[in-house]
C-alpha cells in the first residue's frame, strides 16, 4: 500500500457566491476514495457553509449542506474550524450544522466530526500538511 | 435530448440515461429505465432502489459504491451490504444502474 | 518545514492577505503574484502589517505582474523583494507545501 499522506481542503469562501464551496466538496467526496489521512478546514467566510437552516428554494441553487452530515461515510470525520472566524461573523459552535460520525474503533459511538480551534491551531494544522488544497 | 415515455409524458434524459429533472421520477418511470437497464424489478431490487431515495433526500447527493455497501450493511445486515449481493442485483453495477433507476444523479465520487 | 504561500488578491478588494498574515509561521514564505503584488507596496494601508512581518517570514513579489502593473521596485516595502519565473519555481521546490490563498 501507498503511502498515506495527509491532506487538508482549506475552505474560505462562503457557499453560493461562487462555486468553490461546492467544488471543493465534491473533491472532498470524489478525493476520499484515496485513503489519505483527510482534514477539513474552515476559516474566515468558510464558515458560513456550516451554517444551520440552509434554504435554498428561492434562489434556485441546490443546498448542499446537508451532503456535509454524509462525509462520515466517506470517512472524512476531522472538519476544523476556526473560533475566531466564527467571533468575527457574530456565529458560535451552536449555529453549526451537527456533523457527526460514527467511530469504527470505539463500538461505533457517534462522535462530533466538528473541532473547533484557535487561530494558532489552525496555523499549526496548516503547517502540517503534506497536501493544501484551497478552495 | 433523448426522453424516457411514461403514460403519455416525456421524461429527459442524458446521453447516460440519468434523468435530467429528479423531481419527475415515479415508480412506473422507475420500472421502464430497469427495462431499459434489462433489470427485472423485485422486492429486492426496490429495497435498494428505496434505500438510495432516502439517502439522497437526507444528504441530497448519490452515495459512492463502497458507501452505499457501508450503508446498507448497516440498515440491512452484512448479507445485503455486500459487493456479491449489490452486484447480483445490478449486474452492471449498483451505482449505475440502481441510481439509474431510483432517479437520481450519477454518484459523486464514482471514478 | 516551511510553506510557500501564494496570494494573488489585492489586500483592498479581500481579506486574503490579511488572512495569510494571520496563520503563516515563522520561516516560511509568502509569494505575491497577480493583483497580490499590491500588498507589497509602500504608504498602504495593509503595508505596516506587511513590514511588521518581514523578519519572520519571507515575502517575494512576483516580477512581472509588479511589471505588468506599473510597479518599480523601490515602490516595495524594505524587506520585501522582486522574484522571477525561475525564482517561483525554486521556492516552491524549496519548501515542504504549498498554499494558495484565494
Amino acid at each position: 500500500m501507498s503511502e498515506v499522506k495527509k491532506f487538508l481542503y482549506v475552505n474560505r469562501k462562503a457557499p453560493y457566491g461562487t462555486i468553490y464551496a461546492l467544488e471543493a466538496l465534491e473533491v472532498v467526496l470524489i478525493g476520499a476514495a484515496f485513503d489519505q489521512d483527510v482534514s477539513l478546514a474552515f476559516l474566515d467566510d468558510g464558515v458560513f457553509q456550516l451554517a444551520k437552516g440552509q434554504n435554498t428554494k428561492g434562489v434556485g441553487i441546490k443546498n448542499f449542506s446537508p451532503t456535509f452530515r454524509a462525509l462520515g461515510d466517506y470517512e472524512v470525520t476531522k472538519l476544523y474550524v476556526e473560533k475566531e472566524s466564527l467571533d468575527e461573523r457574530g456565529l458560535t459552535l451552536d449555529d453549526l450544522l451537527a456533523v457527526t460520525y460514527e467511530d469504527e474503533d470505539d463500538d461505533y459511538e457517534e462522535k462530533p466530526s466538528i473541532r473547533l480551534v484557535s487561530r494558532a491551531e489552525m496555523a499549526d494544522l496548516m503547517s502540517t500538511q503534506d497536501v493544501i488544497l484551497s478552495f | 435530448m433523448a426522453a424516457y415515455e411514461v403514460n403519455g409524458t416525456t421524461v429527459e434524459h442524458d446521453e447516460e440515461g440519468y434523468i435530467t429533472n429528479l423531481s419527475e421520477w415515479s415508480k412506473e418511470l422507475a420500472e421502464i429505465i430497469a427495462k431499459a437497464e434489462e433489470v427485472d424489478m423485485n422486492e429486492e431490487h426496490w429495497e435498494v432502489v428505496n434505500f438510495l431515495r432516502d439517502y439522497y433526500e437526507e444528504y441530497q447527493i448519490a452515495p459512492a459504491v463502497r458507501v452505499l455497501i457501508k450503508a446498507v450493511k448497516k440498515t440491512m445486515g452484512p448479507e445485503k451490504g455486500s459487493n456479491k449481493y449489490m452486484y447480483e442485483l445490478f449486474p452492471y453495477g449498483p451505482a449505475k444502474q440502481a441510481c439509474k433507476i431510483a432517479g437520481l444523479p450519477k454518484p459523486t465520487g464514482c471514478i | 518545514m516551511s510553506t510557500l504561500h501564494t496570494v494573488n488578491k489585492s489586500p483592498f478588494a479581500t481579506q486574503t492577505l490579511q488572512s495569510c498574515l494571520n496563520h503563516v509561521k515563522d520561516g516560511d514564505t509568502i509569494l505575491m503574484i497577480e493583483d497580490g503584488v499590491y500588498g507589497g507596496t509602500v504608504g498602504t494601508t495593509i503595508a505596516v502589517a506587511v513590514a511588521a512581518i518581514t523578519g519572520k517570514v519571507a515575502i517575494r513579489v512576483l516580477e512581472g505582474d509588479m511589471a505588468a502593473r506599473g510597479i518599480n521596485a523601490d515602490r516595495l516595502i524594505n524587506g520585501v523583494t522582486p522574484v522571477d519565473y525561475a525564482g517561483f519555481v525554486k521556492l516552491a521546490a524549496e519548501t515542504d507545501r504549498t498554499q494558495a490563498w484565494l
